[in-house]
């Protein structure tokens, strides 16, 4: 975690919004106290006893590095069968897009549309936007930074849906154990795909949506 | 100046003063509108009721059978953690922890370590570590993912509804009740109020 660094944007006075950083000043991750920041070593909040940092340490960096192994995960979470179905005698396996469309041709496109949405459309939304905030801070973008602050919220809210389809092969495995009658067997897709989901809720975890905002008061 | 009277946005830092909050108000950033804090009528009794009355369902949500399935006279119990146990004995143990995390340990270690937190609290009393236990089950938060679980029970019953009879179980129903008493909970918690009573200042 290394030591607390300064906040490091100008200094007091200059124009521009008072933010903590610009004072001095060093918000807790954890319950929100603020503290002055004082040079040298490690800093602790004196009510939670949480590390203090200006800013989340190395956040653009880890963020990158997790959106990166995020996209290579995606693919052969795609393409891998996630379930190995018998089914009076006879075996399929099925990947993720393969189910959707089992539902699709068996009339359940309710069924179909929240698969699609939680396996495939939200960790590759997920993908995009934090590599299109990322992208932004680094070319230090003033383009709506409000909206862009409401995408970054947006991804911390909807990661966690993304976990359905771990949850349904849970319980096809549990259910249908019951030998060449019907049996589910979990794919090695499954597995690469629960590592897109805890990889992206990281990544969402790991940059500061603050960025955002020192990016622009720097240019100003 | 007082620290403590004022508050930096999580999403933008802009340096805001805390302003006292009407019955279920909230504070919101000047500039970029994230939500700051709120204010909830009765939070400690609330939420101390809702996070028992939780652990109680849990215990029952994860003791009985959830569903069962008939196919051709042969039938199938399972209970919540049997998937997990399947993913151990078929060499996937990283997805049999995941699952036991998300759906079990964490949302179970949340409701009762904000009973630990609260019970005291409501004595005017502080437990053992109470900053550092505070600070571990606001951590896990975003990982227990209780309503996503139930939302894969449901899709799995209509996956299967072709193919077998399935009958739910007890543990469905307490699953269901939990889903609604862990929203209520956090609905009903303000968190502000264990931060503040361990303010050094006070």
């Amino acid at each position: 975690m290394g030591t607390a660094e300064p906040p490091k944007v100008n200094a007091a006075g200059g124009p521009g919004p008072a933010t903590a950083a610009r004072l001095g000043l060093i918000a807790c991750h954890d319950c929100g106290l603020l503290s002055r920041f004082q040079a040298g070593g490690r800093l602790y909040c004196p009510r939670c006893g949480g590390v203090l940092h200006a800013r989340k340490p190395n956040s653009e960096g880890r963020s990158w590095a997790l959106v990166l192994a995020a996209i290579l995960f995606y693919i052969p979470a795609n393409v891998l069968p996630v379930t190995h179905t018998t089914y009076l005698g006879s075996t399929q396996s099925d990947t993720i897009l393969s189910g959707v469309y089992y539902f699709m041709a068996s009339g359940s496109w309710h069924i179909a549309l929240i698969i699609f949405v939680a396996s495939i459309v939200v960790p590759a939304l997920k993908i995009l936007i934090l590599a299109f905030l990322l992208v932004s801070v680094r070319r230090r973008s003033d383009w709506r930074p409000e909206e862009r602050t409401r995408l970054y919220h947006i991804t911390e809210l909807i990661g966690r849906w993304s976990m359905v389809d771990v949850y349904v092969v849970t319980v096809m495995v549990a259910l249908l154990k019951l030998g060449a009658l019907a049996n589910v067997d979990a794919g090695v897709g499954i597995v690469f795909f629960g590592a897109v989901v805890v990889i992206t809720m990281f990544a969402a975890n790991s940059f500061d949506p603050r960025l955002i905002w020192d990016a622009m008061e720097k240019r100003s | 100046m007082r620290l403590d009277a004022y508050i930096a946005c999580p999403h933008c830092d802009l340096l805001q003063r805390r302003q006292p909050l009407p019955p279920e108000g909230l504070a919101v950033c000047a500039r970029c509108g994230t939500l700051l804090y709120r204010h909830r009528r009765n939070s400690l009794d609330r939420t101390l009721a809702l996070a028992v009355s939780g652990i109680i369902l849990f215990v029952i949500a994860n003791s009985y059978p959830f569903l069962s399935l008939n196919i051709e006279g042969q039938t199938q119990e399972t209970r919540l953690a049997s998937g997990i146990l399947v993913f151990f004995r078929q060499g996937m143990p990283w997805m049999g922890a995941l699952v036991l995390a998300t759906g079990i340990v964490f949302p179970l270690v949340e409701l009762v370590g904000l009973t630990y937190v609260l019970l005291p609290l409501k004595f005017e009393r502080l437990s053992w570590k109470t900053a550092a236990v505070f600070r571990l089950i606001r951590s896990l938060q975003p990982w227990g993912m209780t309503e996503v679980f139930l939302l894969g029970i449901l899709v799995s019953m209509v996956k299967l509804a072709g193919m077998a009879t399935i009958v739910p179980g007890i543990a469905l129903y307490a699953f269901l009740v939990l889903i609604f008493l862990v929203a209520a909970t956090s609905a009903a918690f303000n968190p502000e109020i264990v931060w503040e009573r361990l303010s050094p200042q006070k």
